[in-house]
């Protein structure tokens, strides 16, 4: 169990590995994720579930390289073995025929907005995806994007690649074009905050999928709190997605930042190290 | 035969009778009660050692003689698994270690946990005779367990008990608490086949993640384990029954009997503003993080946030204890913050005192209003409220009552919030006909333990709410004689 099946590199810094878990490849759903221990010494991370495939038994994660956890999972090769997975956890998303979706996805977000994307244009919608990234390595998923869309855009930062700007720009063209039912958005908090901005403004229904700190995941800790429609709820059990316009993203950006010197000081030591 | 005359047999059983021949009542009831050897308060205040350090074999059979052997042994009434307790203190006094830890383990799965974490002060030890009828300290029953199963664990003559035949059932057990560790036990030697499932990476639930190794190392708790693996338990970590696996795939793949033990682990905030500031975290996440993720530990990947000025809101077992965590993190200042007097305290004596001798302050009739933080968003401080104490309120407790016009500031970097905890939802949100309370606690039948779905048996804290270790594994035995009846019963219907 645990095996790692096959590993690829997106680009110098994001892989996606596929991961033997046969209960969990059955059992989830779109919006699901799970929670990570690399090894005897590691923390526990959460990672959605980009894919799964239920009669080869496999779960397919995507991460990227930010800090140990990430630089010790993207070290690890085929044939190797993750400690702890468990999951599915947090509450599927609840996909329906609402008419078009706009599916926006920053940097790896668009692991998470994958299946999303795929669920809602089984259930018969319209699907427009915007994935954005600050410049052309960071795109990623994009073939994978585009079998469940209707239409893709793609925006970096620099330009280096499809349209340059922010994907908020995109945003706004899509929607002065044609009348958008539902959006879905992934990505960094700060992006999630800006995007959801613009679908505020719009009136549109908007469902983000929140990263915040675990640690259980399964509800005993709150780590992962944050305030939604002037409430405190947990990502892990009441999430990942909640109306994107009810919640509070400042709050949230400020306890990602809780460990930033944590954070930072271990990266450092961890490529000290293994150098 | 019935228990009593079980325990009637066996008392008569002649080296006992010899034992209780050789001193006389009146010296024994003259021998003081042994003491437990703590280390230093000013060096343990900043390791994780035990703080306990168990009794001397020669302390520990001075201490057994003041035992006086009763006819009608009350202690037992008091201990929620029964142990037989005379037997195996008088076991302890002729010397006899290995077959005092046997005896532990006749209704105990956990016998070294129990000997260091029970509140005896209110279980066998307020039953004990000397308590009861002499009005002396009672026989320190608790520290006798632990020197009889720390014994057997140190010289490694590990005993495991019997096996009846084997059924041929597979039973699933649901969370490995010691509700969940205490039916496994009991099951296992009943001869059914029983497959322990958790959600986190570690087998123990409480004893892992929430007490800390100062109070109960890990090592100790993983020795019991082991002796319900070389029982035949099976374990499967990672593994959430409701999401990994429903139930009723579990009953396809053959499972006939299922015992909830999820225990009461949701943490409960107060609601308060600024709750949500960095720095602020519940007792479980800070425990957590120090005793299963070993976060206080150079070379784990977990961070902890070692605050100078540590508040901790609650009076209860898990506040001391993450007080007393705090301390060992570094804090400069380590304070317990409780809204009624040190007298309403949920916490165990022994806790409070340990945690005083430490140096921890204790601010009680204050409760926190708000919390400030700073411009980053880190808790700087905490508004507070005096109380007094009013009429009772259906706890039977004095109602704390605010003081009008007392608000203060206290300067903070970290709160940890020990306000008590809810029963974990996954179970009961996977299964929509078991009945639940308007506290979320599963109903059961008090006689059997039996949910209101017939295959399901529950207990702990899951349905009573957060309560004790003792009380978790008493429920644990209880269900499993009560589910080994069920399944028994429908054999023989069957046959």
């Amino acid at each position: 169990m645990n095996k790692i099946v096959s590993k690829e590199f997106f680009s110098e810094n994001v892989v996606r590995l596929e991961i033997e878990a046969p209960r969990i490849a059955k059992a989830r759903r779109a919006g699901h994720f799970v929670i990570v221990r690399v090894d005897e010494k590691g923390e526990r991370i959460p990672l959605t579930i980009s894919s799964a495939d239920a009669s080869k038994g496999t779960i397919t994660l995507v991460v990227q390289r930010v800090g140990v956890t990430s630089r010790k999972l993207a070290e690890l090769e085929a044939g190797d073995t993750i400690a702890d997975l468990v999951g599915p956890l947090g509450q599927a998303t609840d996909v329906k025929k609402v008419g078009t979706v706009l599916a926006c996805g920053g940097g790896v977000g668009v692991a998470p907005l994958l299946p999303i994307v795929e669920a809602n244009k089984k259930a018969g919608n319209k699907v427009i995806s915007i994935i954005a990234a600050r410049t052309r390595d960071l795109i990623i998923l994009e073939d994978q994007i585009r079998e469940f869309s209707d239409e893709v855009i793609v925006m970096t930062d620099d330009g280096s690649y499809g349209e340059k700007g922010l994907i908020t720009e995109g945003m706004e063209k899509v929607i002065a074009r044609e009348k958008i039912d539902e959006a879905v958005i992934i990505g960094p908090a700060i992006m999630m905050k800006f995007a959801s901005e613009v679908t505020r403004k719009h009136q549109i229904p908007s469902i983000a999928s929140l990263n915040t700190i675990m640690v259980d995941g399964t509800g005993m800790c709150g780590a992962c709190r944050v305030t939604v429609d002037g409430k405190t709820r947990f990502v892990c059990v009441d999430g990942p997605e909640f109306d994107a316009h009810k919640v509070d993203f400042d709050e949230m950006l400020m306890r990602l930042n809780g460990y930033k010197d944590f954070e930072k000081d271990a990266n450092e030591r961890y490529l000290k190290e293994h150098q | 035969m019935d228990k009593n005359d079980i325990l009637k047999q066996e008392r008569d059983a002649a080296w006992r009778k010899e034992l209780r021949g050789k001193i006389k009542n009146k010296e024994r009831t003259n021998i003081e009660r042994v003491k437990m050897p703590e280390a230093d308060p000013t060096e343990r205040r900043r390791s994780f050692i035990e703080v306990n350090r168990g009794l001397s074999a020669e302390a520990a059979m001075i201490e057994a003689s003041r035992c006086l052997d009763c006819a009608n042994p009350t202690c037992i009434e008091g201990c929620p698994v029964e142990i037989n307790i005379p037997k195996f203190i008088k076991n302890i006094e002729r010397g006899e270690f290995l077959e005092a830890a046997r005896v532990l383990k006749e209704t105990s799965s956990l016998p070294a946990v129990c000997g260091r974490v029970c509140p005896q002060e209110k279980q066998c030890e307020a039953s004990c005779f000397y308590t009861r009828k002499l009005k002396k300290p009672a026989i320190a029953i608790g520290h006798l367990e632990r020197f009889a199963a720390d014994f057997e664990r140190e010289t490694g003559n590990i005993s495991i008990p019997e096996r009846a035949s084997a059924k041929n059932k597979k039973i699933a057990c649901i969370g490995s608490g010691p509700a969940g560790l205490s039916f496994a036990g009991e099951m296992a030697k009943r001869g059914y086949d029983v497959t322990v499932f958790e959600a986190l990476h570690e087998i123990g639930g409480v004893l892992k993640y929430g007490i800390p190794e100062f109070r109960l190392p890990n090592s100790v708790v993983d020795v019991e384990i082991n002796s319900l693996k070389e029982m035949g338990v099976k374990f499967e970590t990672n593994f959430i029954v409701g999401k990994t696996a429903t139930i009723d795939d579990l009953k396809e793949e053959g499972f006939e009997g299922f015992f909830v033990g999820s225990g009461a682990g949701l943490p409960r905030f107060m609601g308060i503003p600024g709750e949500n500031l960095v720095g602020i975290l519940s007792s479980n996440e800070y425990l957590t993080r120090v005793n299963l993720m070993e976060a206080n530990k150079e070379d784990s990947d977990t961070p902890i946030l070692k605050g100078k000025r540590v508040a901790v809101i609650g009076g209860g077992n898990t506040a001391m204890d993450s007080v007393r965590t705090a301390l060992r993190l570094g804090a400069e200042k380590a304070m317990i913050i409780y809204r009624r007097s040190e007298q309403e305290m949920p916490a165990r004596i022994e806790e409070i005192k340990h945690a005083k001798e430490e140096g921890v302050e204790f601010l009680t009739l204050q409760n926190p209003i708000e919390y400030i933080g700073d411009e980053k968003g880190y808790v700087r401080q905490i508004r507070v409220q005096r109380m007094e104490l009013g009429e009772p309120d259906a706890s039977g407790r004095r109602r704390p009552v605010p003081v009008a016009g007392s608000e203060y500031l206290i300067d903070a970097d970290t709160v940890v919030v020990s306000v008590g905890v809810s029963p974990n939802p996954l179970i009961p949100q996977s299964l929509p006909e078991l009945k639940t309370t308007d506290w979320h606690t599963l109903v059961v039948d008090e006689e059997n333990l039996q949910t209101s779905v017939p295959f399901m048996f529950a207990g702990g804290d899951i349905v009573r709410g957060g309560a004790t270790v003792i009380l978790a594994m008493g429920d644990g035995r209880k269900a499993a004689e009560a589910m080994d009846h069920q399944l028994s019963k429908q054999v023989e219907n069957a046959v």
